[in-house]
């Protein structure tokens, strides 16, 4: 079954210890037929894996909290504005657009496809930040008031920090991008901050029903 | 045609060792990225951590061994069981696994390092640190004392004022990202580095044990550092998740830390299974029976271990339907094990058992393990369990099933793979007398407990009045817990002197099956000149010669020979079939991981004092280290 190749380099061949099993160098087997995805992907796939439940703990809690409370919002706290909530809700889920857009282009090796791309997801990705602070400017209490204020502090702010930990990968692919390290055949870091991008986006779905629809109902 | 043999005259592996060599001394040290000194150094700390808490263990065994004892103040007793408990799970057992995997799942599995070797010393310096800061509490003298779950409300502000609870809050979060970090390098390791031809069907129990680990890791440890950050939000940022009078709650708490707690207990013991599945299959001296059946069982404890968790709160007052439901899940997990149990009942049967010292412990815990699984269906039926709660009776079954089927797998996967690290024997007689102090230590100091418990002692007390009937008991205890500690000293005994004095183990003493064993012992940094090609479910005792692969023309093959070897590659291959897939470059040493886990170090210090700050600092040297990191990852 084994095939043996009688021209390769003897002196490469590892020497077998007295005792220990005899080697014969054979030739490589096939590959496969078709290349997979690079170690980074695989990292980042286990990465979200565990994330996600990080936020399924949160909003577990959340839950927890609520369905052991006689109203929700605790003390008749008033939630955040609707509206602006929808619309920058709005403004991330799109911001996952440019992503598969510049994804698609760095895959023909269209750089500056990739660049205009990057950019237009930042700043969608940035007014979402900008809007989250301003909201949390406005909010009429302190996360010491309940378990509510606390909870809601806690789930948005780290959902924010997930944002911006997304927004400087983005600047890092962007400025290595401009030096010419991606290519058609190799963006890795492209693939795995999308790969980020996505989730953290994904994830804003679940916070808003749970945070600012859920309530209201 | 001709079949070339391995051992052609003149091969030097300089060319090799000069690739793959760390810097000597101290830089070396702080940088290296190989996977056997990361997993050695795993299993050095880990077992430093053991002793201290171990002899921690021993003083509360002094302190209880006779009635209205006053050897420790009620204070002490209570930061040393917190101490004892939370070092033994966060920072023992978890990582003693992970330095066994790290240094021999890749091994195992025919390739040159980890997947991720970076991010593998990271995990190690973050376990090093967050070890250090958990013990600087006790060092100070604020040692936490809540216990090693820390329940609220007692782990509250309010209840606990001062450090000491912090120290454990912020350790418990620190460590979860070494053990999260861990989990994901193996993973993508076991799925993706496999040698050709090692398809999942033919995976070493124990890499597929890893792999149920650290999937299992990467669900459940978001939650305890979920409930540790909201405690420490709750300490020092005045939130109020955990604070019923602001509309928080305190079963809250118990929720998630058991959903973490639970399957931490099978996170620990799976690999322990993995270990045993291996060993005595090969001291039997035949394959192993049921491998399927194993492998299945250890994904079903994987999966059903998630809904258990409900079984450590039978007494808070939950809803009877929730209990019985979990009762139920409860005994249902001890099912698989059975299957285990059964699978290697049978492998001995059916081959010829040699009584080596891996062999006698692998023996013992399948005995201890046999006990220690039936108090756990015995508390698993919830009239039993109210009874028993809280009482001596749920710490003999602890320590059955942690100290007992974990540790003895773990001091028999020593005396098994130790010459293959140090290339030297153990000594069989020392092994054996240290195996026999342990077992019989083992069960006088934990079996007696069990009876304790029946009689009413309750748990987490420093002390009890005479007349109650305990006292014999308890003193019997304490002779075998110092019986136990002996036996230990005397593995450790041994592993110093054959250290330097052993008798040269050669690549494969025991004439074993998989990987490991086909290379030098200790191997080379490289691990595998050229990688081998897997046939079979028993590498190295169906495939006589063991085929090894030379450098084919193209990325998916290129890694495979010794030129890949030259080039710091090793070979990608399909999650499946184990076919070569592409070639992957393993970086070399770096000071990033070391800073970055330093970042972080000086982040949670800062918390703990809280200065703004200071955590200013540590947020700056991870940002910068991470970005750095990141940057220089795309070079490859």
């Amino acid at each position: 079954m084994l095939r043996v190749r009688d021209d390769v380099d003897t002196e490469l061949v590892p020497p077998a210890e007295p005792g220990g099993p005899a080697l014969v160098l054979v030739p490589p087997p096939a590959p496969a037929a078709r290349p997979g995805y690079s170690v980074g992907v695989w990292g980042m796939a286990a990465v979200i894996t565990t994330e996600a439940f990080i936020f399924l703990a949160l909003l577990a809690a959340y839950f927890f909290l609520r369905s052991s409370s006689p109203a929700w919002p605790q003390g008749g706290l008033k939630p955040p504005e609707l509206f602006p909530a929808w619309i920058f809700s709005l403004v991330l889920l799109g911001s996952s657009v440019p992503i598969f857009w510049g994804e698609a282009a760095i895959k023909r090796g269209r750089i500056r496809v990739l660049q205009v791309a990057l950019a237009l997801s930042f700043v969608m990705g940035a007014a979402f930040l900008a809007n989250e602070g301003w909201e949390w400017a406005h909010l009429d209490f302190p996360w010491t008031r309940n378990a509510y204020a606390s909870s809601f502090y806690v789930i948005t702010g780290l959902h924010g920090v997930h944002v911006l930990v997304g927004l400087l990968m983005n600047a890092q692919v962007q400025a290595k991008t401009a030096m010419g390290k991606l290519s058609a055949e190799r963006h890795v870091s492209m693939q795995v901050f999308g790969m980020y991008w996505h989730f953290v986006d994904v994830v804003w779905i679940f916070v808003f029903s749970s945070l600012y629809l859920s309530v209201r109902a | 045609m001709a079949t070339i043999t391995a051992d052609a005259p003149g091969y030097d592996d300089d060319r090799l060792e000069e690739v793959w060599e760390d810097e000597p001394g101290i830089p070396g040290f702080l940088t290296t990225v190989d996977h056997k000194r990361i997993g050695v150094r795993y299993i050095v700390t880990s077992f430093i951590f053991f002793a201290v808490s171990g002899l921690m263990a021993l003083v509360l065994r002094t302190q209880l061994a006779t009635s209205n004892a006053g050897l420790i103040s009620p204070t002490t007793y209570n930061e040393l069981f917190t101490v004892h408990g939370t070092t033994m799970i966060f920072l023992f057992n978890t990582p003693v696994l992970a330095g066994f995997g790290n240094y021999f799942l890749p091994l195992m599995i025919g390739t040159r390092d980890m997947a991720f070797p970076r991010l593998n010393a990271f995990s190690y310096w973050i376990f090093l640190f967050a070890g250090i800061f958990f013990f600087t509490g006790f060092a100070i003298g604020h040692a936490p004392s809540g216990g090693w779950f820390a329940y609220t409300p007692l782990t509250d502000r309010a209840y606990s004022p001062g450090v000491n609870l912090d120290f454990w809050g912020l350790g418990v979060a620190f460590v979860g990202i070494s053990t999260t970090v861990g989990a994901v390098n193996f993973i993508v390791t076991a799925i993706k580095l496999r040698a050709p031809g090692l398809s999942l069907n033919r995976l070493p129990v124990f890499v597929w044990s890893m792999l149920v680990f650290s999937f299992m890791v990467l669900f459940a440890v978001p939650a305890v550092t979920v409930a540790a950050s909201l405690l420490e939000m709750d300490r020092l940022f005045h939130t109020s998740f955990f604070v019923p009078a602001h509309g928080g709650s305190a079963l809250l708490y118990q929720h998630l830390f058991w959903f973490w707690g639970h399957p931490e207990v099978y996170i620990l013991f799976i690999p322990a299974l993995g270990m045993m599945s291996m060993i005595i299959a090969v001291f039997s001296r035949r394959p192993l029976s049921g491998y399927v059946w194993i492998v299945v069982s250890l994904i079903a404890i994987g999966f059903i271990s998630f809904g258990v968790w409900i079984h450590h709160m039978f007494v808070t007052g939950l809803p009877l339907l929730a209990t019985a439901f979990f009762s139920a899940a409860s005994l249902v997990i001890a099912l698989p094990s059975g299957v285990q149990y059964f699978a290697w009942i049978a492998t001995m049967w059916r081959g010829v058992v040699q009584l080596k010292t891996p062999m006698l412990f692998a023996l013992g815990f399948l005995l201890i393990f046999l006990l220690g699984g039936i108090t756990g269906v015995m508390v698993s039926v919830l009239p039993f369990d109210y009874q028993v709660e809280d009482s001596y009776f749920i710490v003999s079954h602890l320590h059955y099933v942690l100290n007992g089927a974990v540790v003895f797998p773990i001091f028999a996967a020593l005396y098994y793979w130790i010459p293959k690290m140090t290339g030297r024997l153990l000594s069989e007689r020392l092994g054996h007398l240290s195996f026999w102090t342990m077992f019989i230590g083992f069960n006088v100091a934990f079996f007696p407990m069990s009876i304790l418990g029946l009689l009413g002692m309750p748990r987490r007390v420093y002390t009890y009045p005479s007349g109650l009937g305990w006292d014999t008991l308890n003193f019997i205890s304490t002779v075998g817990g110092f019986m136990f500690a002996f036996g230990v000293l005397l593995t450790f005994v041994n592993i110093l002197v054959s250290h330097r004095r052993g008798r040269p183990a050669g690549p494969d003493p025991w004439g074993a099956d998989s990987l490991e064993w086909a290379t030098s012992s200790p191997p080379p940094d490289y691990n595998f000149a050229a990688i081998p090609i897997v046939a079979s479910r028993h590498p190295l005792w169906d495939q006589r010669p063991l085929p090894v692969a030379a450098s084919g023309p193209d990325a998916a093959t290129a890694a495979l020979g010794p030129e890949g070897a030259e080039r710091r590659t090793t070979p990608f291959t399909t999650g499946l079939r184990a076919e070569p897939e592409s070639t992957m470059t393993i970086p070399g040493e770096t000071a990033f991981p070391f800073v970055l886990a330093l970042g972080i170090a000086v982040l949670v210090g800062a918390l703990l004092v809280t200065t703004a700050l200071g955590a200013l600092v540590g947020v700056v040297i991870l940002g910068v280290g991470v970005l750095r990191w990141a940057w220089r990852t795309g070079e490859h």
